[in-house]
């Protein structure tokens, strides 16, 4: 922003900063309807069904035909209710959703704020995402909301831990908490991405990084609530967890939010270990005009994360949900371990490694 | 102009939901505004140029300690306008000890003296050509690595100390054991009995 102030004067700058946002936030919305599409056609395929498909050719305009009638419904706040807080929380969720994608880089220089700590923030927001649960289920004041919101937030601390040191394995190897500058350095071919970490070579990084990269998907599955731990809003035991008393924009918002942060941890998988933006050939695009170098980046940044959510759905597809306590025993005694070792085996073989 | 804007905003709010945090009537709420309180904090210090402190404070404070604290005053059957019915009672031994706070505290003010280094040193809070991250790693793992290792010693034997007054082994609780649910197979789990009508099994 202090760029544009800098080239536009105060206002400009500021409305040239709010344009940037809108713009990023509107493509992001277009595009999170059809991976709602994408997420409901996956999951009928794995059921032999058809999905949605009457709204639009192949159902294409279902998720907008949805959005309406969210919008339309009535909003009903339950009469023993805390009512600010009740319309609070859903809010919560999408602002800090939203707020979040401010440091994704899309492409080289396309992000809104390049901060330094860029990955300490992205760690710091998605942490933040418990209390538009909890607040929406204590204020429901109704005994299931109540209830998810606390497995809820139990179960987002815990994962939170490991997700914490698998990114600490990933800056040890970057040196550095920004996010493009972490993308920048897997440039160059498959090989150099954080999951195979060749860029460390002759240690042998890929045993080590391999299993952190499917931790931290199992563990970005957990944060999000998403099925096979979506214990939060299991309909068998809690009809439907903290949005039991939830109708119409409230419950969209709530979804919405929802489905940001699952895009945001497919971002996350595919920046942190996945490359970001690089190709997997290392293509050398410098030379290229501006606007096709960079379409080709966030073509594969968003070919990436297309994949993952791809996994998301077809995990939640396939995968038969988690008891609770089978739950906790993965965050805090399988996983917290693991990963704990693999930060001693990481920063060793940086002190060690061709780069110490 | 916008970071003075900023650091007003920030400021106000953080003293307002402080303020909130005491007057509030109902516990979740005051909580929240705590929660407000950390917040506001960690954008002034973002505006201070310590960026790394403020999202550390987000991270410890607000999505861990706080979400603890919430748990706890939302479990919490507490009856808080039952609790300030004695409000009147206590207010002059209460208003008596926050006055000698307040004048020990001014007193303090007064006779603050800080040494030349340390007021350049705060006059460029942000070392010059390095990040947060690294100027903060330099001092805690380079300069005093050994009393930050001892203060985490402190925090391990706070932890163990905690962790052992409340173990309790009771005798007989059955635990479930994944290896040997794992490990079963049909021979352990399915025996055959050739039964005879209307004896049973017999065992």
């Amino acid at each position: 922003m202090t760029d544009f102030i800098e080239q536009f004067g105060v206002w400009g700058g500021l409305g040239m900063a709010v344009a940037q946002i809108l713009a990023f936030a509107i493509v992001l919305l277009i595009s999170l309807a059809f991976l709602l599409l994408m997420d409901r056609k996956v999951w009928a395929a794995v059921q032999m069904r058809k999905g949605p498909n009457v709204v639009g050719a192949f159902g294409l305009l279902q998720s907008f035909a949805d959005f309406f009638k969210f919008v339309f419904k009535e909003i009903v706040v339950p009469a023993g209710a805390d009512r600010s807080l009740y319309l609070l929380a859903p809010l919560i969720t999408l602002i800090l959703a939203f707020v979040t994608w401010a440091v994704v880089p899309a492409a080289p220089g396309w992000v809104i704020a390049d901060l330094n700590v860029g990955l300490l923030y992205l760690f710091a927001m998605s942490s933040l995402g418990v209390y538009g649960i909890i607040i929406g289920g204590w204020a429901s004041n109704s005994k299931y909301p109540f209830l998810g919101a606390l497995r809820s937030a139990a179960q987002m601390v815990s994962y939170e831990v490991s997700i914490g040191f698998i990114i600490v394995t990933v800056l040890l190897f970057a040196g550095s908490m920004n996010l493009s500058e972490i993308i920048e350095m897997q440039a160059g071919g498959f090989w150099n991405w954080n999951v195979l970490s060749f860029h460390a070579w002759p240690m042998p990084m890929f045993l080590v990084m391999i299993p952190m990269a499917v931790i931290f998907f199992i563990s970005a599955l957990a944060e999000t609530n998403r099925p096979p731990f979506d214990l939060p809003e299991a309909e068998s035991e809690l009809v439907a967890g903290y949005q039991v008393e939830y109708s119409s924009t409230p419950y969209l918002l709530f979804m919405v939010g929802e489905y940001l942060n699952i895009v945001l941890m497919c971002a996350m998988t595919s920046i942190l270990f996945f490359g970001g933006w690089n190709d997997p050939f290392g293509l050398d695009v410098s030379g290229w005009p501006y606007l096709a170098s960079h379409a080709w980046y966030f073509f594969w940044f968003a070919a990436k994360i297309v994949f993952f959510f791809f996994m998301f759905a077809m995990v939640k597809a396939l995968v038969p949900r988690y008891r609770y306590d089978q739950l906790m025993r993965l965050g805090w005694k399988i996983f917290l371990p693991i990963s704990l070792a693999a930060v001693a085996l990481v920063g060793a073989a940086v002190v060690y490694g061709p780069q110490g | 102009m916008l970071a003075n804007l900023a650091f007003w905003a920030f400021s106000g709010v953080a003293i307002f939901s402080a303020l909130m945090v005491v007057i509030a009537r109902n516990p979740v709420r005051s909580v929240l505004f705590l929660i407000l309180a950390f917040f506001s904090a960690a954008g002034l210090f973002v505006l201070l140029g310590a960026e790394f402190l403020a999202m550390l404070l987000i991270v410890v404070y607000v999505g861990a300690v706080a979400v603890l604290f919430l748990f706890v005053v939302m479990m919490l059957d507490v009856d808080f306008t039952e609790l300030k019915q004695g409000f009147l009672s206590y207010l002059p031994l209460g208003g008596l000890v926050a006055i000698i706070l307040a004048v020990e505290l001014g007193m303090i003010g007064m006779t603050w003296q800080a040494s030349d280094q340390a007021m350049a040193l705060r006059d460029a809070a942000i070392p010059e050509g390095m990040t947060n991250i690294e100027a903060l790693g330099l001092v805690i793992y380079d300069q005093y690595v050994y009393f930050f290792q001892a203060a985490g010693l402190v925090l391990l034997v706070a932890m163990i100390g905690a962790i052992v007054l409340t173990l309790r082994h009771k005798p007989g609780v059955r635990r479930q054991s994944v290896s040997a649910q794992v490990g079963r197979d049909r021979k352990d789990a399915v025996t055959m009995h050739d039964i005879k009508p209307g004896q049973g099994i017999g065992e």
